[in-house]
């Protein structure tokens, strides 16, 4: 079901923990599919000069936050705020399509984190940051259950041919 | 590569009796049991036998109370709509609870879209029943009440005796899913009192993708599938003879050696409940100890997810089954686990321990030996556990 490498920073995650000098951090979770992820940054003049973390979640949650630390690690912020769960998804050779909605919140994390450590600078209070949607198409494209892969009106309550639940998708 | 298979709930092994007998009937090159000439006489009579063995434990008054089917999920999909359809000029009302199989609960999502009513009744916080609940929500309209024996989740019993007394005496069809319980522990049709019983062979050792509906004689039931009139108009299409013959040497292996196995299971049980607390702190066992299957336990681990758990055991070569959100197709929390009022967090870090006749004692100690340390590596890592302590 899971790539290698996700596999391997599933059993070997690099950087866990907690920086207790951190000035910058980003916590994200999703209370419906459970997966829960911190973020702490050192920052010294702008770059990233260690970073933890701590999940509560799948393999996947795991191994994503895994390989976030290790792609932000030493970047100047400038860079690091380029980075996208897409990114850290293809690093760890993907992920399983069902997870990519849930378990890839390392990169949301990381930018909390950054939000923050640019808030503390300036004494502000840290920004909100909103996850993306969890269903999301294009507007010229059809929508299809994902379940059994027909195709649905949008905004459906649930699917017409295998009566899956949809408003959690449709949200 | 020796995995202790802990995951009894997901499959069972096969026990020799069954391979052998299955091996057999392949090189017995059976023919189709509905052809009157020898070679279908011959495969008829292997039917006949094994519906006899399948009978017996059950404790139907006639084979012919047996149907066999593709396996537990054909089987409540049919008692369900079968009778739906069948009784539909009579009420359209039908009585399940809220910690069904999916199998129930989408059977009857199916008939509520082709104007059936539902009612949904809830379990108490030890996810069981309560009998009187289900008489105060049958109407005029009630044709059907499904209430499952076992939870495939929790091992939850039901009070399915009370519940029949209630539907025998208002005429109502009662339909009991027992896919987990049939074959593990005595099951008795007559003392249980429902109309209708979905089982499925892999329960007790036999192949999967074989399985039965007992229908008491005289429950007005439309078959699934249509086509010829095979096991009594009741299922067309030509029987899964191999599959069936297996199921019938399990039900005969499951008769004869149903005390022993009980014995074995309680004696694994009690090991696990009672050693648990030596290696972690901080659970919930979601296994109401006095009426349960004697097979299976569920336990949450607070502040970490089941599935990073089980991956982990998994390289232990150890398997267990969890209940998180995360380990299924689907994404959601459990519904059985939210209905006995788990909360998200909690529900994430469940495993469903279900063992059986191939496991031991050492098998026990090996698993809760691993499971301290991935606990504790785990919870190392968990935001969740940092902010508690």
């Amino acid at each position: 079901m899971y790539s290698k490498t996700v596999m391997d920073h599933f059993r070997n995650p690099r950087n866990v923990g907690v920086i207790e000098d951190a000035n910058g951090v980003g916590e994200v979770g999703n209370p419906l599919c459970g997966d829960m992820m911190t973020i702490y940054l050192k920052i010294t003049d702008d770059v990233i000069d260690d970073i933890k973390f701590q999940t509560f979640g799948c393999g996947s949650a795991i191994a994503v936050s895994s390989m976030l630390t290790e792609i932000a690690k030493g970047k100047p912020i400038s860079e690091a705020k380029k980075i996208t769960n897409k990114e850290v998804a293809n690093a760890l050779e993907g992920l399983p399509k069902n997870k990519l909605h849930c378990s890839n919140l390392g990169a949301d994390a990381l930018q909390l984190a950054i939000k923050d450590y640019e808030a503390r600078k300036e004494g502000k209070a840290p920004a909100e940051i909103k996850r993306k949607e969890a269903h999301e198409h294009n507007p010229d494209e059809k929508c299809y259950c994902p379940y059994c892969d027909i195709e649905i009106q949008e905004e459906a309550p649930f699917c017409k041919a295998c009566q899956s639940d949809l408003v959690e998708d449709h949200h | 590569m020796k995995i202790i298979n802990l995951d009894h709930i997901s499959s069972k092994p096969l026990i020799p009796e069954v391979k052998q007998a299955m091996i057999d009937a392949i090189n017995n090159d059976y023919a189709n049991p509905s052809s009157q000439h020898k070679k279908g006489e011959q495969a008829a009579d292997a039917l006949a036998k094994a519906r006899e063995s399948v009978a017996g434990l059950l404790h139907a008054k006639t084979p012919k109370e047996i149907v066999f089917t593709s396996g537990g999920t054909e089987s409540v999909n049919h008692a369900i709509k079968g009778v739906a359809w069948a009784n539909a000029e009579k009420g359209k009302h039908i009585i399940t609870t809220n910690i069904e199989h999916n199998s129930v609960i989408r059977s009857c999502k199916r008939l509520k879209s082709q104007g059936f009513t539902i009612t949904s009744v809830s379990v108490d916080d030890k996810g069981r029943v309560d009998p009187a609940d289900i008489a105060k929500a049958i109407t005029d309209d009630t044709i059907l009440v499904s209430v499952m024996h076992a939870n495939n989740e929790t091992g939850t019993l039901q009070p399915i005796e009370e519940i029949a007394k209630i539907t025998r005496e208002k005429k109502i069809i009662f339909h009991t899913d027992a896919v987990d319980s049939v074959g593990v522990m005595p099951f008795d049709v007559q003392k249980m009192g429902a109309d209708l019983v979905s089982f499925a062979a892999n329960t007790f050792y036999g192949p999967t993708g074989i399985g039965g509906l007992y229908i008491r004689r005289g429950t007005m039931i439309w078959p699934l599938l249509d086509g010829g009139v095979q096991e009594a108009s009741k299922r067309a299409g030509t029987e899964n003879l191999l599959g069936i013959i297996g199921m019938g040497v399990a039900a005969d292996q499951a008769r004869q050696h149903m005390n022993s196995r009980l014995v074995h299971l309680e004696k694994l049980k009690s090991k696990l409940i009672t050693e648990l607390p030596n290696h972690i702190d901080e659970y919930i066992i979601n296994t109401p100890l006095d009426y349960s299957l004697p097979n299976l336990v569920s336990v949450s681990v607070k502040y970490i997810e089941g599935e990073s758990v089980m991956l982990m055991l998994d390289d232990e070569d150890i398997a267990v089954s969890t209940r998180s959100a995360c380990a299924t197709g689907s994404l959601r929390a459990s519904h059985v686990l939210m209905s006995i009022g788990l909360d998200h967090a909690d529900a994430q870090g469940t495993l469903v321990i279900c063992y059986g006749v191939d496991n031991t004692e050492e098998d026990i100690t090996k698993f809760l030996g691993a499971l301290q340390n991935i606990v504790v590596t785990l919870r190392d890592i968990s935001p969740l556990y940092v902010k508690k302590h």
